[in-house]
């Protein structure tokens, strides 16, 4: 589903490598793992795949069941099934959560030449969806993360995530600011998209949300490469002896 | 003394193109006006308060030719229920307004109005001349010299459905000056529309007399007409808790001069003044010049004025509150603010306070500002596009402006028209 080969990049307005050759397939169906220490280049993995401005590829591809993500617009790659779920969602006043997920929806529908979804049937949906994951009708209507709790925000993340049914979804440092119960809540949201046909990137630094999701793959991240790949032991290796072991046994 | 000279020559000759109508109950009031004009002379560059926008094309004797341009904006409040006044190349036009009859409300036409004794005589150049103090507005005492027509609406009641002036533009060359008066007595209240294009060149005054407990909302769109250059005055007075409510939506234009003058003159009354404003092009000028004079205890005045400029338009505001000594318990809110979405656009603010009372709480504050970079890249990794996503901020920035409108329809039509001038204008 995702392939990456070999992807560098490097900071637009520094001269910073970041990612010095990544390799990673993600097969649809699957959960993989990215974990690794800070600026280990995790994030800027996240974001250089859905296209926020700031880096410059200097090589290596980026695929979606074939489709070179990296020339694409942002919008362009979630119209191709392509979903970030944000370390730190975005606030932005004046905008309501409930229109904000409509247009998102039906831009989306309208690109990949589907029928929009008409109000009704759109506030249906959503009102299930977000019923499932504790959102109540208020969230809906203030304006999107504006006011927000921590949980509250990630909890937004996903309910965009359950409605705009994407492919492959990144999830970056979603347990983080999250106490037990609303990680909990997140990862229940999460478990319920996993799909035959949907693959799963969760970016994080510690064991505990894999306790929550289950993945199939753990990947170690470290100086911009993906150093060591293992099943969900890696996970907990992690856990009880932190990085130093992994980092000293590929040095 | 040499300065004066300097101005008196484009004056004499604005002065020397225009008829005044003679006679009549508002006489007295246009003669008077007449010397004002003549010893303020009318504005020049070297002007304190025209510091930021050029007058000339506005009191040169001869209006700048605008072209017509047919149909690409909404019609706004076609679907609301109104009584009708239209002025076509700001004449009165009989056979498209409704009839001006209406359960509490009397209107007339001001050029009909020429018996000796008129109720309007305590209104027509009367706030107008209030409102010259301690800053000279000569485009409005030209006005109440010169204007030919207009309306004059004595409100005594609560009447069922919204006055709508209509401006229609059939001329390139068309030069208008109207003068409207609106006295609503104590208890009574009035929704006023007001849209269309209106004239090459317009010279608008609106003079609003609020009694006690009376309450007036206005509603004004100055769009559909891309060359227009206007100057409007609104010279409004208020009595004890009485409430004044005016919300301006500007789009297109090349120069458009906004005054509103404000006088809290009875105790807990409330005056909000709010505008939205649309500019593209280095040719798109617009100016909000705001005076707010509290002069009562425990009144309350807000401002709200939000631009949106792009392509070298350029956004000006001049706000001021005055608060006079004994105007006790004041509360006085403005806010402009802009929205640059390019670096050749530009917005000039001045906002002051003048205060003399010690219980008083005022806030002014005053932003330009990009479009946010994260929030931009947030909708469009949810799959809007990159125009859309941008509409959709911007809207949002201009929200607190439109929200002044109180009538939820009239404030979606406001909405919608932003809205499609925004998908037309695309970056």
């Amino acid at each position: 589903m995702l392939s990456i080969k070999g992807l560098k990049v490097k900071l637009e307005d520094e001269d910073k490598q970041i990612l010095k050759g990544v390799d990673l397939e993600i097969e649809a169906g699957k959960v993989h793992a990215i974990m690794g220490p800070n600026g280990s280049g995790k994030s800027t993995l996240s974001y250089v795949l859905s296209g926020k401005d700031g880096y410059e590829v200097t090589g290596g591809s980026a695929t979606l069941e074939g489709v070179d993500l990296l020339d694409m617009d942002p919008e362009a790659r979630a119209a191709a099934g392509l979903f970030l779920a944000f370390q730190y969602p975005v606030e932005i006043p004046g905008v309501g959560n409930m229109t904000f997920l409509r247009t998102a929806v039906n831009a989306q529908r309208k690109a990949r030449g589907e029928e929009e979804m008409t109000a009704a049937e759109f506030l249906k949906v959503v009102r299930a969806r977000a019923k499932e994951l504790k959102i109540d009708a208020d969230m809906l209507k203030r304006p999107v993360n504006v006011g927000f709790s921590g949980g509250e925000k990630k909890r937004n993340e996903i309910l965009q995530m359950a409605m705009l049914e994407p492919k492959m979804c990144i999830l970056d440092e979603t347990d983080s600011g999250l106490d037990v119960d609303a990680m909990k809540l997140v990862a229940e949201g999460v478990n319920a998209l996993r799909t035959e046909g949907r693959g799963f990137l969760v970016i994080t630094h510690y064991q505990r949300l894999l306790d929550h999701i289950k993945p199939d793959v753990v990947h170690i991240m470290a100086d911009g490469r993906i150093i060591k790949t293992g099943g969900p032991e890696l996970a907990l290796e992690v856990e009880n002896n932190g990085y130093a072991d992994i980092l000293a046994e590929v040095a | 003394m040499a300065e004066a000279a300097v101005k008196q020559t484009p004056t004499d000759a604005m002065i020397a193109t225009l008829d005044m109508p003679q006679g009549g109950w508002s006489d007295a009031a246009r003669r008077d006006a007449l010397a004002r004009v003549q010893a303020m002379g009318l504005p020049s560059r070297r002007d304190e308060y025209w510091k930021y926008t050029r007058p000339d094309t506005l009191v040169q004797a001869q209006a700048v030719p605008a072209a017509l341009r047919d149909g690409d904006d909404t019609v706004l409040f076609d679907a609301v229920d109104r009584l009708k006044i239209v002025f076509v190349d700001g004449v009165f036009d009989a056979a498209a307004s409704d009839d001006l009859a209406l359960e509490g409300i009397t209107i007339e036409r001001l050029a009909d109005a020429t018996s000796d004794l008129h109720w309007a005589r305590d209104v027509y150049g009367v706030l107008e001349n209030n409102g010259q103090n301690p800053v000279p507005r000569p485009l409005a005492a030209l006005n109440t010299a010169f204007a030919a027509d207009g309306v004059l609406i004595h409100v005594t009641g609560k009447p069922s459905k919204p006055v709508n002036i209509i401006y229609r533009r059939t001329s390139t060359t068309a030069d208008a000056m109207l003068h409207h008066c609106i006295k609503l007595d104590a208890g009574a209240e009035l929704t006023l529309l007001e849209n269309g294009p209106v004239a090459a060149r317009f010279n608008g005054v609106l003079e609003v007399e609020i009694a006690d407990k009376a309450a007036f909302h206005h509603v004004r769109a100055q769009g559909r007409d891309h060359e227009q250059r206007a100057a409007t005055h609104i010279f409004t007075r208020l009595g004890t808790e009485s409430t004044f409510k005016s919300f301006t939506l500007t789009a297109n234009g090349v120069m458009t001069r906004n005054d509103c003058v404000i006088e809290l003159t009875g105790d807990d009354a409330a005056a909000h003044v709010a505008g939205a404003c649309v500019g593209d092009g280095g040719d798109f000028h617009h100016d909000d010049t705001v005076f707010i004079t509290h002069d009562a205890v425990n009144c309350e005045s807000r401002q709200v004025f939000k631009k949106v400029l792009r392509n070298g338009a350029t956004g000006v505001f001049q706000g001021k509150i005055l608060v006079k000594a004994g105007a006790q318990k004041t509360d006085g809110y403005q806010i402009s603010q802009s929205l640059l979405l390019d670096e050749d656009s530009q917005f000039l603010a001045k906002p002051e306070l003048e205060i003399y009372a010690d219980d008083v709480a005022c806030s002014h504050g005053s932003t330009s500002g990009a479009i946010d970079e994260d929030a931009l890249f947030y909708l469009r990794s949810r799959g809007v596009p990159h125009g859309a996503a941008t509409d959709l901020l911007t809207l949002a920035f201009l929200a607190e402006a439109v929200l002044e409108v109180e009538d939820e329809a009239l404030r979606e039509e406001v909405t919608g028209r932003l809205a499609s001038w925004l998908e037309r204008h695309a970056a």
